[in-house]
């Protein structure tokens, strides 16, 4: 964060990596939940009606709401967590890209349909 | 010159706010890349920490509303199922492109990817507008926060371009039309070509 100087300058602060390293891992998990539960809504029919939360916009209504409320609900405990911490923030990028990319991967339906 | 209730709103989804996402982009990677990239690079300024700071937000609300109205309004509209026995699957795209082995696989892949995948921006633009909020020139002391913020944008990015180009694509083979129509000019019907 930046902060002014008696002089006005701006100056910058060393904060910690925590609540960052948060924001990251939750987008990688969240993205992750789009698929997985694009996967299980498409594989098993219980689940699909379970996730036709609205009936227009049918199962992905579900599939949706249910990785976003996963997304904030992760984002909310691991800010809680690591808000004033230094976490390895190498291992929590890589693990963060690693869910992102197999997101990108698992929403194409020809590797979905491999489940 | 007349446009239809859904043709308008499948506008304003793709060309308004899914096209100026697409857009801004480019500029956000170049403007984080550029600034933020070493801590001695150019000098930052509180004006400048405000515009990204401004310009990601607006990134993540118009992300958001690409998704919502495409979801929620559009999807429907795409998906509706034709009563038994219509005589013209034109108001009912998804029908009319499963209707096809020539079109079937844009709405099998085509579709299928482009509604799970657009998620992925959203949820990727919010997370590099929040860490931005957060941390903004103090990103230059955080490079594995930094690459991940620039990482997510560019793939943000990838999916809102899979996403784009999809929905081009279905819009092109099976319109999503109907609703009432609008007339933006009268125009005149022209007679016998001279």
């Amino acid at each position: 964060m930046s902060a002014k100087t008696a002089a006005g300058a701006p100056q910058v602060m060393l904060n910690p990596n925590g609540a960052g390293a948060a924001a990251v891992l939750a987008a990688g998990l969240g993205s992750f939940a789009v698929a997985v539960f694009a996967i299980l809504a498409d594989k098993a029919a219980p689940i699909k009606s379970l996730m036709n939360f609205y009936k227009p916009t049918g199962p992905l209504s579900g599939v949706t709401t249910c990785a976003i409320v996963i997304w904030l609900a992760v984002w909310a405990l691991l800010h809680r967590r690591w808000l004033w911490r230094n976490v390895e923030i190498g291992r929590v990028t890589a693990a963060a890209f690693i869910l992102l990319f197999l997101s990108l991967l698992l929403t194409f339906p020809p590797l979905a349909d491999l489940f | 010159m007349e446009i239809t209730v859904r043709g308008l709103w499948t506008m304003i989804h793709g060309m308004g706010f899914g096209a100026l996402y697409l857009m801004a982009g480019s500029g956000a990677l170049v403007e984080l890349y550029r600034r933020y990239s070493s801590p001695l690079g150019p000098e930052i300024t509180e004006q400048d920490e405000k515009f990204l700071r401004i310009y990601l937000t607006a990134m993540a609300v118009l992300a958001w509303l690409t998704v919502l109205t495409g979801a929620y309004i559009i999807y429907p509209w795409y998906r509706a199922v034709p009563p038994s026995g219509a005589a013209s699957l034109a108001e009912f795209p998804q029908r009319l492109l499963m209707s096809s082995p020539s079109t079937s696989a844009w709405h099998s892949i085509g579709m299928e990817w482009k509604e799970h995948v657009a998620w992925l921006v959203p949820i990727s633009i919010t997370m590099a507008a929040t860490v931005f909020s957060q941390y903004r020139r103090s990103l230059r002391i955080h490079p594995e926060l930094r690459a991940a913020v620039l990482g997510f944008v560019w793939i943000s990015l990838f999916a809102a371009g899979i996403a784009g180009f999809f929905g081009a694509m279905l819009n092109k083979n099976a319109p999503v039309t109907g609703g009432s129509t609008i007339t933006l000019f009268q125009g005149e019907a022209q007679g016998e070509q001279k």
